[in-house]
């Protein structure tokens, strides 16, 4: 993509977790939180059930601004608030905008629904350019 | 809430991190990262890498273990039952590739109450073995 502008969406980024895949990230990552991981656990501290990483639904977002840049370098910061939880097997639609292009850098904002939830919000992302 | 303070300021000795490439394909396939720079050495070289690329995000494994001390310091005194991850951000420099040696410098950046929930502020400052910072994140915990 060479020709960004404010204002353009970027391609919708749509994601289904797996039913295994909090045990994958778990161990990829080094976070083994029970509310990830442990059915049980989860409910006996009142949610509904396992839910997923707030840092792996950052992932998403963050693969999803990329394809605004150029490789995998390109991404030079990014910002989030976790609201809401996600689960798995069910869809995640991150969506995102172009709203500053200056300087060989694109501003990209971003969100995560979740089954109607916006589970992130204010994404923000700063992408090498050009 | 009567809120501690104190802790704001404080650091913690630097956590070593060597990435390596199995460790790199495992993290990318876990997110869903397909670019074959993250997964193929020949790839990576031939585009000017000296091996595997991290993905962006793989700054949560150099970089998190890190932030345990501060989460679990009594003089911080983080409530864990009522935590939740409140925001993250992540400014990145150099990309990492599989090889690199990197130390991660964590701090206390605040402590503060806004609304009846309280707001902890961690910073974690990475390092490369050149002393590149290759990445700085911002970690809100909130406390209900």
């Amino acid at each position: 993509m060479s020709e960004l502008a404010p204002g353009q969406a970027l391609p919708e980024l749509r994601v289904t977790p797996d039913k295994y895949l909090t045990y994958r990230y778990a161990g990829a990552s080094g976070d083994f939180n029970p509310i990830h991981i442990d059915e049980e656990f989860a409910q006996s501290v009142g949610l509904p059930g396992r839910i997923l990483h707030g840092l792996w639904m950052m992932a998403q977002v963050a693969r999803a601004v990329q394809t605004a840049g150029d490789g995998p370098d390109a991404l030079r910061s990014l910002s989030v608030q976790f609201r809401g939880m996600g689960f798995p097997e069910q869809e995640i639609a991150v969506s995102a905008t172009v709203t500053e292009v200056a300087d060989g850098v694109a501003t990209v904002e971003a969100e995560a629904v979740q089954d109607g939830r916006r589970i992130i919000r204010k994404g923000r992302a700063e992408l090498k350019v050009g | 809430m009567a809120l501690n303070t104190d802790a704001v300021g404080k650091t913690y000795p630097p956590v070593a991190y060597a990435v390596g490439r199995e460790k790199v394909r495992e993290f990318a396939s876990a997110v869903g990262e397909e670019n074959a720079l993250h997964h193929d050495p020949g790839a990576a070289r031939e585009a000017g890498y000296a091996d595997v690329v991290a993905p962006p995000m793989f700054a949560v494994v150099y970089s998190g273990r890190a932030l345990t001390p501060a989460l679990f310091d009594p003089d911080v005194g983080i409530d864990f039952a009522r935590m939740v991850h409140g925001g993250q951000e992540f400014v990145w420099g150099p990309p990492v590739v599989a090889g690199d040696e990197i130390a991660t410098e964590v701090e206390v950046k605040d402590v503060a109450e806004r609304g009846g929930l309280a707001f902890y502020v961690f910073e974690s400052r990475s390092t490369n073995q050149d002393g590149e910072t290759v990445c700085t994140g911002t970690w809100t915990n909130i406390v209900r």
